[in-house]
């Protein structure tokens, strides 16, 4: 047996006249963790979806080597029967099926094509010890978080004797717990002779666990790297073709007076009224400034920010909202659009766009009523304020009147921003707005939240990147458990700062 | 969040979608129209398009196109209501009632048979929109509801005749008050209907210039002129055909006067009103709609307010052209106007169509079924060939965004 697991020579693929991989070259020894960055469109995903059969043989060009035998997978059983798994970034899980039943999906435990559920759980129970998951086989999947969804998949993916598994983002949705636990989990594969590549965007989990780097850029394979030593500065360098030195844009901070106040802020959950989510949260936003959020995963920041936002989340909501001194009424989304609130969801495909509708009409659809006269609506201004945006914050589109649905996640957020930068909010929340955005788009986006401090506006961004929030933010509070545990200025916060205060009075 | 199918983002050069181009999903149904007309116009040897044969296609489908129109917008919503057949006959069941045994004036009782229909729709948008049960049961419900009312009302056995009004509203043609003029070969022709036809291609050539203008005056990308001017006279020529024929035979029916007004008013609502745009927004993203500030419950609730209104005036004419309100009024008309907004373009899963289409689709099935029938097809194979026509048109849609 060769070194190499798996060879891929000269991969070529095009989609409708758009080259998305062109003579990519990827060659993975056996027994390691190999990673692959680069930017969103470098044509990580596709590589993995012409290894794993997704596109199957004939829609590209090239040559792929599995234990030195070329291969020619048809679609995703044919590769899963070489032991080549896949598990895609958006999990694909029955979440009213149990977890045993979800392990051998597919792949069922049977006699006679009769269910042997003693069989089926005694081994989804066995499966389940191996990825360190403490959970019940017939507890529906939808009962676990999405960390332990994640070890479900990579279980499933055990139980088909896997030699080579594939991971796209595995932690993107995961808190740092979790992500602790999956990265151990894939080292522990790894000694036990498990072959896995790994796509992330999270540089810092690159280097601590990966032995080998690959990264792409355009559609062409830059380099392969031994990881050892290497920095997430060099990662970068390659994924975006010039060295970025710094990865957040100069700002000088102009803070004004106080701008939002919210106070003694309790929000309880909608499936279980008696849970509290936000416990008597006060928090200040001023002028000028941008406050960051942080907690980890359930600490309650989303649910405070859209419990604010128009109620949209949570029930038997108390406390107070008041805006330059005057308590507001913000119970329904449009009042607390009325009062200059504007809330940039974490999802932007779910709570954030038309993804059928052009750039055109998203960018006026929260404020339609300013372009209308008497309940129509002036299309030409209409067009030229998102013609406006367009220009202004760089979104990278054709046409105005292009679908968003076909845009790359960075400019897809800019859509989202100038959509609520044409309702000229005084207090912007910013929920996770760089999530699954490439490194040269997130740069666009710091510089826009920069600006829109710099035009007097308050920004609170809530993030799970704390690099992120001690880079962009002139303050940080720490939620934990719903509870504000902490606030730190600029100058005295540290990501063990944070996280101290962020983990209190968690058991 | 890495892309799927990852196209670079400087893929697309700017300089070349600049151009303008021609949307097939929107444009292929007009196309198939077309070409269905000149199939049945070559198979009934010219039968088709005859004078007194456009009137009855016009005049027998008046009902359904009128429920295709509030059906887009509820489709356009992600919605679908299936009580509209049920409330055609309870409405009509009303408005004979009211003109025949209450003996109410005609256009008092109308307008009361429009405000029960009204009623119907604000009982089932209520559920729907504020009780949050989906419209597929409630409509559901209603349907069933609303012909057990119907027969509850008349008793089991037909009301009528109606007033003469009501009568020529359905069935009556505008009068000669100018009389004819003399077309050369085709004959005499009603002086009104050709002058409304005209004023009415006049009309539209100068709302389109208008918009034009505005449009380039703001440096938008336009249609080239020899397009502009190719549909300009596309148009006009298709609109006078069929005014020609129709001043030929016994000038313009009322209800084409109706259902151009219809057509228009809600044209403009739903591509250039507040309201028309909230119906766009929540179909194609309820959650996004919700959390831009868009009152999604008040316009679900109006939504079906003016569906039931819509009913009601189908109501009205088609008990109106029977003569007579009966038990069975309105069956499956709501399978008919599903099917012409999805034969328009519209959607399942909601947010896209357009009225104009949702028109278009109902012609299409009203030629089918008159062409079918002028060639003497059995009416099941009528019916085979409309539900072919209806999985071909979404394929067709499906297929083009595929390719997308």
């Amino acid at each position: 047996m060769s070194d190499d697991i798996l060879v891929m020579r000269g991969i070529t693929k095009r989609f409708a006249g758009v080259t998305a991989l062109h003579e990519v070259s990827l060659t993975v020894r056996r027994g390691e963790i190999h990673a692959i960055c680069g930017e969103n469109g470098a044509g990580k995903s596709t590589l993995m979806k012409v290894l794993s059969g997704v596109h199957p043989h004939g829609t590209y060009d090239g040559d792929i080597l599995f234990e030195g035998e070329p291969c020619a997978f048809d679609g995703i059983r044919d590769s899963e029967r070489r032991g080549i798994v896949i598990i895609h970034q958006e999990l694909a899980l029955c979440g009213q099926l149990s977890v045993a039943e979800n392990l051998f999906l597919g792949n069922e435990r049977a006699r006679r094509g009769f269910i042997d559920w003693n069989r089926t759980n005694h081994e989804a129970q066995a499966l389940l010890d191996r990825v360190g998951l403490r959970a019940n086989p017939t507890a529906p999947v939808n009962d676990l978080g999405v960390g332990k969804q994640q070890l479900v998949e990579i279980a499933k993916a055990l139980s088909k004797e896997v030699s080579l598994l594939i991971l796209d983002e595995p932690t993107a949705a995961l808190n740092d717990d979790d992500s602790q636990h999956l990265l151990d989990l894939l080292e522990g594969l790894r000694d036990e002779g498990i072959t896995s590549v790994i796509i992330s965007h999270k540089l810092g989990e690159v280097t601590r666990i990966a032995d080998t780097v690959t990264v792409l850029r355009d559609g062409k394979t830059i380099e392969t790297l031994p990881a050892k030593g290497l920095s997430e500065e060099r990662i970068i360098s390659g994924m975006v073709g010039r060295d970025l030195e710094h990865r957040f844009p100069p700002r000088t901070p102009d803070i004004g007076e106080e701008v939002l106040r919210i106070e003694d802020w309790t929000v309880h959950s909608p499936a279980q009224p008696d849970r509290v989510v936000v416990d008597n949260a006060t928090l200040s936003l001023r002028r000028g400034e941008i406050v960051g959020l942080a907690g980890l995963m359930g600490a309650g920041r989303t649910e405070l920010a859209m419990s604010v936002f128009g109620r949209s989340y949570g029930v038997g909501i108390s406390g107070r909202v008041v805006k330059d001194g005057q308590e507001i009424d913000t119970r329904t989304v449009r009042g607390a659009i009325r009062h200059g609130l504007a809330y940039v969801s974490e999802d932007r495909k779910r709570y954030g766009l038309n993804l059928i509708e052009g750039v055109q009409r998203n960018v006026s659809a929260a404020a339609l009523d300013k372009l209308a006269n008497r309940g129509w609506v002036n299309e030409n201004e209409e067009y030229t304020v998102a013609e406006r945006f367009r220009k202004s914050m760089g979104i990278r589109t054709a046409a105005v009147s292009t679908v968003t649905g076909t845009l790359s996640g960075g400019n897809q957020q800019k859509v989202v921003l100038a959509k609520w930068m044409f309702t000229d909010p005084d207090v912007l929340i910013l929920d996770e707005p760089t999530r699954g955005i490439d490194v040269g788009a997130k740069y666009e986006i710091y510089s826009i939240i920069n600006e829109l401090a710099a035009q007097g506006r308050a920004v609170l961004v809530i993030s799970s990147e704390l690099p992120e929030l001690l880079g962009l933010c002139d303050r940080v509070y720490a939620l934990s458990e719903g509870r504000i545990t902490g606030e730190v200025s600029r100058e005295e916060a540290t990501q063990e700062r944070l996280m101290q205060y962020m983990t209190r009075g968690q058991s | 969040m890495t892309t799927k199918t990852a196209p670079a983002p400087t893929a697309v050069p700017p300089a070349q979608s600049r151009r303008f181009s021609i949307n097939p999903r929107q444009s292929g149904i007009y196309v198939a129209f077309a070409l269905i007309v000149v199939l049945f116009a070559v198979l009934t040897d010219g039968a088709l398009l005859q004078p007194q044969n456009i009137s009855n296609i016009i005049v027998q489908n008046s009902y359904v196109l009128i429920l295709a129109i509030g059906m887009i917008l509820v489709i356009i919503g992600g919605h679908i209501d299936l009580s509209v057949g049920s409330t055609v006959a309870l409405t009509g069941a009303i408005c004979a009632v009211l003109t025949v045994q209450w003996g109410l004036p005609w256009p008092v009782a109308v307008l009361l048979t429009l405000l029960s229909g009204a009623l119907i729709g604000a009982a089932q948008g209520y559920w729907i929109a504020y009780f949050g049960i989906p419209a597929f049961i409630v409509t559901l419900a209603g349907m069933l509801v609303f012909r057990a009312l119907t027969l509850t009302t008349l008793g089991n056995q037909g009301i009528g005749p109606f007033p003469d009004e009501i009568r020529a509203l359905a069935n009556g043609f505008t009068g000669g008050y100018l009389g004819n003029i003399a077309l050369g070969p085709l004959g005499g022709a009603d002086l009104v209907s050709l002058l409304a036809g005209l004023t009415f291609v006049a009309g539209f050539a100068l709302s389109q210039w208008r918009k034009r203008a505005a449009r380039l005056g703001y440096g938008q990308v336009v249609e080239p002129m020899p397009v502009f001017i190719l549909k300009i006279v596309g148009v006009g020529v298709v609109v006078m055909a069929v005014v020609v024929q129709l001043a030929r035979f016994r000038n313009l029916p009322w209800v084409l006067v109706l259902l151009a007004a219809l057509a228009l008013g809600y044209s403009l609502m739903a591509g250039n009103s507040v309201f028309g745009r909230h119906i766009y927004s929540i179909g194609g993203n309820l959650q996004a709609a919700t959390l831009s500030g868009v009152k999604v419950k008040a316009v679900t609730f109006w939504v079906f307010v003016n569906m039931g209104a819509l009913a009601a005036l189908a109501g009205v004419i088609f008990a109106g052209r029977l003569n007579q309100a009966g038990p069975t009024a309105g069956m499956s008309f709501e399978l008919d106007a599903i099917a012409a907004a999805f034969i328009g373009g519209a959607a399942v899963q909601g947010g896209v169509g357009k009225v104009v289409g949702a028109i278009t689709g109902g012609l299409i099935m009203g030629v089918i079924n008159n062409g079918m029938s002028l060639i003497g097809a059995p009416s099941e194979r009528v019916m085979l060939v409309k539900g072919l026509v209806l999985l071909a048109a979404v394929a067709y849609d499906v297929w083009t965004k595929r390719r997308a």
